[in-house]
Order: structure tokens, then C-alpha cells, then sequence
């Protein structure tokens, strides 16, 4: 179980990195934080001719406010943004979020941009990405693109990033202080990927839900907010049950969730109904306090 | 613990205090393990040490024909790639047979494959190269031209017989039998009730966390084949390399450094690993082979697939009267080689009913080949299987009778007064503690405090529930088993103790150290047995060049039968030690004892002579010795016992869980264990052990499957599809004990190290039931799986089973 | 070595002391400090980054040395448990596994000793239930656990006093 050959380039600059990218494309892999990408490489499902290491290029980690906005850079590590004062202050929901990824050992070294560009169905950050509504920012040798999160992920392991682009970072607009956020999940164990996830964020207005956002993970091929159910939920009152569980019982003309073999789609299905009751619980319980 | 062990050794005093034997003591090798100086297979290799990798067949069942091997052996690094004809002329076929299962079925078995694939995973060509990533890059270069057979997967394709695992074969059945009392349809047919069941278990694997592995070196000159593996028994294994590379048996030496973990799945003939000592012949250049997580998790022996069609007759006043079983197995392609796939499942057949008087017993099974890996000897082989069986038909027929289910446990189970007892199903019973175990249990788990936090748990809404297993565990297997049938498996052990300069104890054991920690317990055993400190006694395992013939590690044998042999051992150093000291000090041998490291006046305890001043005497300056006096310093004592085939233990095992009907996972809430092995040698080791074996229950009952689909391809083949438990969704697991030391040994050990992963899965399975019963809903099935427990509750429909 | 294989001149500190050295660029950190520099305390139990047996630390933080290429630790500081053990980081975590037998065939215990220490630097008082979450990325396949979750738990109170 050892990986086959590659050619090994290790960029000291972002535009030597993009330059790379340019030349070999498709057979490039980018090697960020490498928690997913390597086991790939030893299991030799993934064999690029060429690995890309990122890990040297100054200033791809960086966590601030830009303006207003909270950038995230591509090769942040989990436990960074985890622990991040910044990320708790403008974002609070991707803390919430990384408490759910993994393990320590995985989360030092693991990246939030990689995480992204994976694109795993259960992954947590591609669903509070979404979520927040961020800009995924991919660079080439030709510019820059602003990428919607709502736009960049296309299915199981594919986004909309292009063989020459390299993810350099995410940028979040910030939402009202009123905003409630809540991440909830269903991992068989401890720190394993989810069966099913939910991150919500909402305007809460004297115990109604104003605008909010609606997003698993784990549930559908790639996260997406639900209209349907955010419409839902405007002006219903976090205390009313029967609106909640009406929105649940609508996630079924909603959501086409992932068939399996151990976990069907119908059990999917509930885990997402029952976390968005768990989310006005939860929503509940902290307006009591 | 104060009593003593008794000796039937009649040498020198009997003690009446054990200072070693009973106390709870770390290891002394586990400094070295913390310290990372651990010496593990693959940490080390010989200058010019090649690498294996092997080709694996993709598919289930399938001929095929390596169409080029040059390009892969052409490949800068590769040194040789080797195929069935390569090693044709250095390692025979075998066959698994054995004479307690007459007629079996297994077809012959090769080292790699020749022409016809039988599972997913079996290795079907070598590379050997400078290093593993070479090796595999080579692997990719092999051509091969398959053509597919259809495979048996599910025990109901393997019945059907619509496909064959074997195309020469009739069908898939491997073995079948069946056996029953005179007397059983009478007993049915007049019992006041039967409640039954059909049970279903799903395969699951030992996942030790050193995989498996082997590094050989062959040297020509002396014709001598010298193997470091990761194995439990290296004396069983130096026979059969020895025969399969056609070797005298002092030509082959297996030593074993430290094994990480083993749990029956290293003590098996491997294909790969007699293909590795077959190319070490070959090339005549030391070869390692290490199993990475993917070939472990495919080819390691599987476990547990059995199909279990059960009933219990009871009478009118609440009496078991008899069992009814079917048992169907799933064995894989072939039964494992030597000691037979079928064990288990006659292992479960014995194991039924255990801990109860019965009149009755009928036992069907049939073992079924399969085109999928081999099964075998996974720890507490077969019993989980009859454990839970038995105790869901108890706790089945407790709910009819509107009983409580320890009340219905304690009338049936076998009281002390009724034993020794043979039981229908074949199982001898003796010096078992039920009742006191059960009252223990009581106690442990603070019973009433529990059933109020359930009942106002259920009250508040919440799925709570309490499960019990009562449990049998037949450990330390005699010959009778193995040796009587004609399979070449040591149960007897031998230790060999010598004193040394300094007065200290150094021991060769045939016993097996795989982090059970029997190199401490034989220490502590020696320690006593001769009347010094443990820190003094060295006792070293595992290399067949210097530990005599034995047994190793199975069956939970350690303590209980080179537990004895150690004792004897001991005894008679110590005997050789008073009268040589009688001698030199003109005093009679029983007028002596040996007290930490000297030799004293039994009555007074006045100081005689430190067995270092002895040591240095004997050992340096024996002219010195009076006339006569010649003192024998290094002693031996094979151990084997006879009157008993197996010593059974028993205990009891209580879990608590809750459901949350959300998700349909189980969380356990608390797990008790109240369990008598005899007499216990070191109760920290042991506690943790029998810890370590509810986990690979708790595995068993929620987390762990080897699962196939219908075409035979393996679906589990790395540990984020096979799930183990973790530090993070276990409970906290409260052990009690009741000590019935074996009254046929000196020391009065039994084994211990199975006994947690007998009784979990059972009681885990019971808890579910009980906290599922309220709401008119039951499971069968292990793993309990969350889409299970919402089917059975009606949250989700039915679909596809998964 | 092989002629075809693509190798990169690499320059770290491991346990402290610097190390040069030619590593094929597909090596595995675990593999590197196993095989080349014969640090086998960090054991290879899965390669695919699930059961932490292959802990090291690199630049002061416990990482997946099977999910780290050996390169990648160019100009890092590398520490194993062989270095932990000598600098006496890990002394009072020993200690404790050692007297409360937190450990049978010892093949997990080095990278549960490093993620253990890790927890203790930063949370010096951790509940049962946090040491149990720390150390949920690493399977012992012999223990029940619990001896290891004391064993922390009386270390981070010796650590303490």
C-alpha cells in the first residue's frame, strides 16, 4: 500500500504554483494538507503524474478581516480555524463545524480549502461554506475567480474548479449580530465523516426566524441550501413545533439523497428531518438561557 | 488473595502465602513498548532485504492466465515475479483435514493460485523487489487474463447451490452433521412452551493492529530457513513450514518478537506468508512480507457468519428443558488449514445452553464453502454465537411467562451442587460459580438503582434498556481436540527454569506473548513457586530455538496450563535449591523455605544462605561442593492435562443502553462483567483483558462486519468501511470477580482472556431488546445496525435490506 | 536504490538532531523515520490515516505520519516517541501506562502516548470524556480503553501537582 511514482514540484510562490497548474492540468495534483489525497495516493485510486505541494507558499494559511469580509486562506489547518479568535468573532459556525471533523492529528495538519476541493459528500466545511454563503477564491496564471459556494460544488468529488485554477481562499460576508447559527451531526462514531449533518443560520426576531439558511451535509451528493425549507421557516416561531416539523415533512419533495447499500436514502431522509428538529430544540434551549 | 496454591509436586513445603501469584503488577516489558523500542516484524531487516507484494485476485471466483510476467519483472528493482509454477517445486499443496470432522470438504490449497481463483483477495502471483512501492509498481505491470466465474456469496446462494464455490464439487456443503438426545421429541412435545428465533451473524475479523507479518532468510549452505513472523504458535507453524518447504523440522526456525495482538488470526497457515518463506528459498535472499491494512482487512481469517435457526422448550414451572439448533456457517472458500473452519461452528453446537440444566438437545449444522475469504479461529471461537442464542431464548421465554429474566436465569442455571455434569450437548461442567456470579452482578451494577433509572427514563419518553448474558466459556483446550483428530496442535506447554549468577530465574516457555501479558504471569508464577521476588524472574517465549515445543497463544491457555507448568516448574528449582542448602548447612530440606531471594529456617525465619551465595557456589566454585551434593540448576516440566478436555469458566456480563430515536444508534450506558477463571494471577492484567474483550463484543453487537456483495466482492476493506470501537463511543466497563480455583492444578487457573467477548455481544443484544420491547419491536441480527432498530420500531419502512 | 525513482535531498531535525538525507519523494514520513533513520517506535498500522499508530509530531503538533510524505518534512522539526522518551516530554504518561498496564501489545501506545501529550499541553485538566474524545483517533485493539483513559487521567493530575 505505497503510492506509485509521481513527480514531486514544491512551489516557494503562488505564481510558481500557477504556473505548474498551467503546465500539467489534469495530471497535477494539488497537495495541501493531504488527510484525503494521500490515502488516495497509498491506496493508488489516485496515481497524478505530478503532486503539487502548496505547503510552502507564504500566506496561503492566513486567517483575517479584509473590510468586512473574513478570509479564510486555502491552506488554513482545521485546528487553526478551530481555534481562531477571528473565525469565532465573524463565523462562528465554521468553529462549530470543525468540531466535527476528524481527529486532532488529522485536523493539525488537514485544510480548510482542501476540504473544499475535495469535495466530499459528508464533509462538514463544504456545508457551512455554503451555508455562509462564502466566495471561493481560485486563482490561475490568467486571474482570479470569485466562485459562489452555491456554484462550486457539482457532485461527488467535482466542483467547478478548473484543472489550471488553485483555491486560495474563502471569503465570508459577515451576517447580522441577530444571527443564530447551529451545526448538528450524525457520525456513526466519534469523528467520523457524517451520515447526515445539518448547519443553520438564522435571523432570530423575538423567537421568529427571519431570514435563514439551510444546508446538510452528507444527506445529497454536494450541500446546497433549501430554499423550499428557509422559506418554510421565515416567520415561524422557533417555539412552534407543528412549522418545524411541517418544514421537515416537506424535506422529502426536497432532497434526493444519497442510496446505500447500509444506509438508504429513507434513513437519510430522516436523519435530516430529525436534525432539523434538533436545530429548533437547540435554538429553543439557547433562547431560554 | 491469600490461600495458597496447592502442589501436587511432591516437593519441599507447601506455602501458605503467595506473594506474587494474585497481585495486581505491571509488566516490566511494557517499559520498553512505551518507549518505543518495541521489536515488531517490520522493524527491522537484514542487509539486501527484499520486499514482497502479491498480486490479488479482483473477483470472487475466476480462472485466469498470467499472460506476462516480463515487463513487471523487467521493471529497475523487481527481482523476481513468481507465480504458482515458480513455487511449485518448494512448497507442496495442502489440505485441510481432520479426523473430528470425517468427510470434510476443502479443496487443495497453494501458496498462490494455479489457473483458478476461489476468493477475492487470494494472491494469485508474487513480486519480490527492493522495496515494497517497487514491488507494487510491478504488480501493476502483471498481465493477466481473467475469465469470471459466477461466485456464492450469502449463505442462501452457498445453500442454493446454483453456483459452486468449487465447480468440481457437488455442492457447497463442506461438512454437515447433526446429533440430539434420545429422548428430544418427547421433551418437546411435552413442554408448556417453546420460544424460537432465527438468528443472523455477520462475518467479522480480528483487525490486530500490527497486521500480519513474515521476513524469511534461507541459507544454503546449512539448509536452514530462518523466519520472524507475527504469529501466535511458532512452534505449530515451524511444522507445517517445514513440511510445505519439504524441510527437517530442525532445518526451519520461527521466533515471534513482539506480536501486536493476535486474537486467532495469527495462527493460520497463509498463503502469502508460505509464499514468502517458498521465495526465501527460492532466491536465497531474505524476503519480507508485511500485510498492509487492505490485504489484513481482506485475508486475515473472517469469523462469525453463521445463520442460527433456535428453539428452547420450557416447562410448567419455568424450567429449561432442552434446545433445538440449526446452525448454518458460512466458511469461505476453503476451511483453514490446520486447524479446520469447521471448529467453530462445533464450538457453537457445545456451547449451547451452557450455563443451564437441560434434558434435551438436538444439534443440526452445515458448513458452507463460499467464494469469499477463509474463516477460522477468531477469538472465543463459536461461543458469542451460542451465547447469544441461548440468552435471547431466555430472556424470550422470561417475557412469556411475564417473568423477571434473572429470576428465570437463577432457577435454571446450573447450581453448584448439581456439577460435574455432563450436559446434552456434550459440555462437561464443572466447578462453575452461576449463582454467586449472578448475586455479584447484583451487586456490581447496584440492580435496582439501574431498573428506577430505566423506568423513569422510559417514563420521560427515553428507549432505555438492561440486557444479561449468563455465560460458558470453554477454555485451555486439552489434546483431546486438536490432537486426538489427528491436527498436530500442542495443548500441552513445557517451561524450563534455570537459576542464574545472582540468584536470579531465567525461564523458556512455550507459551505465546502477544500483549497478554503470560511472560509476567509465568514470572509471577515462577516467583512464588520458587520463593523469590518476580523482578528476579526473566521468563522469554517465542523462538523456537530456544523455547521448547508447546502450545503458544490460544484458547486462553497462558495461566492455566504454562501457568502450571511454571508452577512445577518452580517447585522443583526450589526443591533442587532446599537440598542442595540442606546439604551445605547440615539441616533437613522441610526444616528450610525460600523467602525473597533467601534461604531461612521455616520455624524462625533465621537467614541460611541467598540463592545469589548459592548461585555463585553451584555455578563457579562446585569443587567446593560436599561430596554428593550436585545440585541440578536448570529443571523442566511439560504440562499437559488429561482428565479434562476443556476447563470450562463462566460468568455473567449486564449492559445497559439507550436508543436514540433520532438516528437508531445504540449508545451503551454501562457495561458490567462479574466472571470466575480460577485462580487469577494478576488482577490488573486480567481486568483489562477481559475490558479488552468487551470491546471486541461491543464491536461485534454494534460496529464491526466483513460485509460482501452478491458478486463476492469485499465492501469492508478499509477501516473507515470496517468499523472498530473507539475510546470515544465506549462506556465505561466495571469488572467483578468470583474465584472457583481448577482443583485438577496446583495453581488453579483457568482462562480468562475470552471471556469478555463471549458474553457482550449476547448482553448488548438483550439490552437492545429490552429497551426495543415496549414498543412491540425485536432484533435478531448482529452488528445491530441503526437502520435495524428504526425498521424494527416502524420510524422507516422496510426497502432493502441492508 | 532504483534508478527510476525520483528522490529529493531533504534537511530536518529529528529528536533534536539535524539529519540530512536522499528520500524518494513517495516515502511516508512513518516509512522514513522506520525504515532510514530506524525510529521504529511509530508503528504502521493502516496507511490510510484512521488509526493513529503512526503519531509523530512535526513542528510541534501530532500529525498522521502515514499521511506525510517524508519530503514535506523539509526543514521541519520532527519529533518520535524515541525523542519524546529521551527528552522526558512523555516521562509522567509512561509512568502512569506503565503502573495502570494501559497497554498490551504496545503497537498503538507510542502514538496514543504523543496525542495524549498533546491534549495535556493545552488542556491540563481534562475530564474522562474529553481524554476519551482526544483519543478517539487512535484504535487499541487490546485494552477496553479505560486502563488508557486513567492512565491520562492520573498523569494530567501528577502533571498538575
Amino acid at each position: 500500500m505505497k503510492p506509485a511514482r509521481f513527480r514531486y514540484l514544491r512551489p516557494e510562490t503562488l505564481e510558481e504554483a500557477l504556473a505548474m497548474l498551467a503546465e500539467w492540468g489534469d495530471d497535477a495534483a494539488v497537495l495541501a494538507g493531504g488527510q484525503s489525497l494521500v490515502p488516495m495516493l497509498n491506496l493508488r485510486m489516485a496515481q497524478p503524474a505530478v503532486l503539487i505541494d502548496v505547503n510552502r507558499i507564504a500566506g496561503l494559511d492566513r486567517i483575517e478581516i479584509i473590510g468586512e469580509r473574513l478570509h479564510v486562506g486555502a491552506r488554513a489547518r482545521h485546528a487553526e480555524v478551530l481555534r481562531s479568535a477571528t473565525v469565532a468573532r465573524a463565523a462562528p459556525l465554521l468553529a462549530l463545524a470543525l468540531g466535527n471533523v476528524a481527529h486532532e492529528a488529522v485536523r493539525n495538519r488537514g485544510t480548510f480549502g482542501g476540504s473544499l476541493a475535495l469535495a466530499d459528500p459528508a464533509a462538514e466545511i463544504p456545508a457551512v461554506t455554503v451555508c455562509l454563503d462564502g466566495a471561493i477564491l481560485a486563482r490561475s496564471s490568467t486571474g482570479e475567480r470569485r466562485i459562489p459556494a452555491a456554484s462550486f460544488f457539482e457532485g461527488v468529488y467535482t466542483t467547478a474548479l478548473r484543472p489550471e485554477e488553485l483555491l486560495v481562499g474563502v471569503d465570508f460576508a459577515p451576517l447580522g449580530p441577530d444571527f443564530r447559527f447551529c451545526f448538528r451531526e450524525v457520525s456513526r462514531r466519534h469523528g467520523d465523516f457524517a451520515l447526515a449533518a445539518i448547519a443553520f443560520a438564522g435571523r432570530i426576531e423575538a423567537g421568529r426566524v427571519g431570514e435563514c439558511r439551510v444546508v446538510f451535509a452528507g444527506v445529497e451528493e454536494s450541500p446546497r441550501r433549501l430554499a423550499a425549507v428557509e422559506a418554510a421557516l421565515a416567520g415561524a416561531a422557533v417555539s412552534d413545533e407543528q412549522a418545524w416539523r411541517a418544514a421537515g415533512d416537506g424535506l422529502g419533495a426536497v432532497l434526493d439523497p444519497i442510496e446505500g447499500a447500509e444506509y438508504p436514502a429513507a434513513y437519510r431522509l430522516l436523519l435530516a428531518r430529525n436534525l432539523l428538529l434538533e436545530t429548533r430544540r437547540q435554538l429553543e434551549e439557547e433562547a431560554a438561557r | 488473595m491469600t490461600s495458597a496454591p496447592e502442589t501436587t509436586a511432591p516437593i519441599g513445603m507447601i506455602r501458605t502465602d503467595t506473594p506474587a501469584i494474585g497481585r495486581s503488577m505491571p509488566r516490566a516489558e511494557t517499559r520498553r513498548l512505551l518507549a518505543g523500542r518495541g521489536r515488531y516484524v517490520d522493524d527491522g531487516a537484514p542487509r539486501g532485504c527484499l520486499h514482497a507484494a502479491f498480486l490479488r485476485s479482483p473477483f470472487a471466483h475466476a480462472r485466469f492466465t498470467i499472460a506476462d510476467t516480463s515487463t513487471a519483472a523487467g521493471l529497475s528493482g523487481v527481482v523476481a515475479v513468481l507465480t504458482a509454477a515458480d513455487l511449485a517445486p518448494v512448497c507442496r499443496p495442502w489440505q485441510c483435514r481432520s479426523g473430528a470432522f470425517p468427510g470434510l470438504v476443502s479443496p487443495v490449497q497453494r501458496a498462490l493460485a494455479d489457473g483458478r481463483v476461489a476468493f477475492q483477495g487470494e494472491p494469485v502471483a508474487m513480486v519480490v523487489a527492493e522495496s515494497r512501492a517497487r514491488a507494487e509498481d510491478a504488480l501493476d505491470l502483471i498481465a493477466v487474463d481473467w475469465e469470471e466465474l459466477p461466485a456464492v456469496a450469502s449463505l442462501a446462494a452457498a445453500l442454493s447451490a446454483e453456483a459452486l464455490t468449487h465447480p468440481e464439487l457437488a455442492d457447497n456443503v463442506a461438512w454437515r452433521t447433526e446429533f440430539g438426545s434420545a429422548d428430544f421429541d418427547a421433551v418437546f412435545a411435552g413442554a408448556d412452551f417453546v420460544v424460537e428465533e432465527r438468528f443472523a451473524f455477520e462475518r467479522k475479523t480480528g483487525v490486530s493492529l500490527e497486521p500480519r507479518g513474515v521476513l524469511a532468510e534461507f541459507d544454503p549452505a546449512e539448509g536452514l530457513l530462518d523466519v520472524r513472523i507475527s504469529h501466535q504458535m511458532p512452534h505449530q507453524l515451524q511444522l507445517h513450514i517445514a513440511e510445505q518447504l519439504d524441510l527437517p523440522i530442525g532445518r526451519v526456525r520461527v521466533a515471534c518478537g513482539d506480536v501486536g495482538g493476535g486474537f486467532g488470526i495469527k495462527m493460520h497457515v497463509y498463503p502469502d506468508e508460505l509464499a514468502t518463506c517458498a521465495a526465501a528459498k527460492l532466491l536465497g535472499r531474505p524476503v519480507k512480507f508485511v500485510a498492509d491494512r487492505i490485504e489484513a482487512l481482506a485475508t486475515d481469517i473472517h469469523a462469525r457468519e453463521h445463520q442460527v435457526d433456535a428453539r428452547m422448550a420450557v416447562d410448567g414451572e419455568g424450567r429449561i428443558l432442552g434446545f433445538d439448533i440449526h446452525d448454518v456457517q458460512g466458511l469461505g472458500a476453503y476451511s483453514v488449514f490446520p486447524r479446520s473452519s469447521t471448529t467453530e461452528a462445533m464450538s457453537v453446537l457445545r456451547a449451547m445452553g451452557g450455563p443451564y440444566r437441560f434434558e434435551a438437545y438436538r444439534a443440526r449444522l452445515e458448513c458452507l464453502l463460499q467464494n469469499k475469504s477463509l474463516t477460522g479461529q477468531y477469538r472465543s471461537v463459536g461461543h458469542p454465537i451460542a451465547c447469544a442464542v441461548t440468552e435471547r431464548l431466555v430472556d424470550l421465554a422470561a417475557a412469556r411467562r411475564g417473568e423477571d429474566p434473572l429470576a428465570f436465569r437463577r432457577r435454571n442455571l446450573l447450581p453448584v451442587e448439581a456439577m460435574p455434569w455432563t450436559n446434552p450437548a456434550g459440555g462437561r461442567m464443572f466447578e462453575l460459580s452461576h449463582h454467586a456470579c449472578l448475586d455479584a452482578m447484583i451487586g456490581l451494577v447496584d440492580l435496582d438503582a439501574k431498573r428506577e433509572e430505566v423506568r423513569a427514563g422510559r417514563a420521560a419518553g427515553r428507549l432505555l434498556g438492561l440486557g444479561f448474558a449468563s455465560f460458558v466459556e470453554f477454555t485451555a483446550t486439552g489434546s483431546q481436540a486438536y490432537g486426538a483428530a489427528g491436527v498436530k496442535v500442542a495443548a500441552g506447554d513445557t517451561v524450563v527454569a534455570s537459576l542464574e549468577p545472582s540468584g536470579s530465574v531465567r525461564a523458556q516457555a512455550s507459551a505465546s506473548e502477544i500483549g497478554q501479558g503470560v511472560r509476567q504471569a509465568l514470572a509471577q508464577v515462577l516467583a512464588d513457586g520458587v520463593g523469590l521476588d518476580p523482578s528476579n524472574v526473566r521468563v522469554e517465549t517465542g523462538d523456537t530455538r530456544t523455547a521448547p515445543h508447546g502450545g503458544g497463544a490460544w484458547a486462553s491457555r497462558g495461566a492455566a496450563i504454562a501457568g502450571e507448568a511454571a508452577w512445577r516448574a518452580g517447585r522443583r528449582l526450589r526443591g533442587e535449591i532446599l537440598a542442595a542448602v540442606a546439604a551445605l548447612v547440615q539441616a533437613k530440606p522441610a526444616d528450610l523455605d525460600i523467602r525473597a531471594g533467601e534461604v531461612v529456617e521455616v520455624a524462625t525465619g533465621t537467614p541460611r544462605m541467598t540463592l545469589a551465595d548459592l548461585a555463585d557456589l553451584v555455578l563457579f566454585r562446585s569443587h567446593e561442593l560436599p561430596a554428593g551434593v550436585r545440585p541440578q540448576f536448570t529443571v523442566a516440566e511439560q504440562y499437559h492435562r488429561d482428565d479434562d478436555p476443556f476447563l470450562p469458566t463462566n460468568g455473567i456480563q449486564a449492559a445497559m443502553v439507550e436508543i436514540d430515536r433520532a438516528t437508531g444508534f445504540v449508545r451503551l450506558l454501562g457495561h458490567w462483567v462479574v466472571e470466575d477463571c480460577g485462580r487469577i494471577i494478576n488482577p490488573l492484567l486480567v481486568d483489562e483483558q477481559i475490558r479488552g474483550g468487551v470491546v471486541q463484543g461491543i464491536g461485534e453487537a454494534l460496529y464491526e462486519a466483513c460485509r460482501y456483495d452478491a458478486a463476492g466482492q469485499f465492501t469492508s476493506g478499509t477501516l473507515a468501511d470496517y468499523l472498530v470501537p473507539m475510546a470515544g463511543d465506549l462506556p465505561e466497563i466495571a469488572i467483578g470477580h468470583v474465584e472457583t480455583p481448577y482443583s485438577g492444578s496446583s495453581v488453579g487457573a483457568k482462562g480468562a482472556g475470552e471471556a469478555g467477548t463471549c458474553g457482550a455481544p449476547a448482553a448488548i443484544l438483550n439490552a437492545v431488546n429490552d429497551a426495543l420491547a415496549p414498543h412491540g419491536a425485536s432484533l435478531a441480527a448482529l452488528p445491530i445496525k441503526p437502520v435495524s432498530v428504526l425498521r424494527a420500531l416502524g420510524d422507516l419502512g422496510a426497502g432493502e435490506a441492508p | 536504490m532504483t534508478v527510476d525513482e525520483e528522490t529529493l535531498t531533504i534537511t530536518c531535525t529529528v529528536n533534536g538532531e539535524a539529519v540530512r538525507d536522499v528520500v524518494p519523494v513517495r516515502r511516508s514520513l512513518v516509512d522514513w523515520v522506520r525504515h532510514d533513520l530506524g525510529l521504529t517506535g511509530s508503528h504502521v498500522g493502516c496507511e490510510h490515516g484512521v488509526c493513529g499508530a503512526c503519531h509523530v509530531q512535526v513542528d510541534g503538533r501530532v500529525v498522521r505520519g502515514c499521511l506525510m510524505l517524508a519530503v514535506q518534512a523539509d526543514g521541519a522539526r520532527v519529533e518520535t516517541v524515541e525523542g519524546a522518551t529521551r527528552s522526558g516530554r512523555v516521562a509522567v504518561l509512561q509512568d502512569c501506562f506503565f503502573e495502570r498496564a494501559a497497554l498490551q501489545c504496545g503497537f498503538c501506545t507510542p502514538g496514543i502516548l504523543l496525542q495524549a501529550a498533546e491534549l495535556l499541553e493545552h488542556t491540563p485538566a481534562p475530564d474522562r470524556a474529553e481524554i476519551r474524545a482526544a483519543l478517539s483517533g487512535n484504535i487499541c485493539r487490546c485494552t477496553g480503553y479505560q486502563a488508557i483513559v486513567e492512565a491520562v487521567e492520573e498523569a494530567a493530575g501528577r502533571l498538575r501537582a
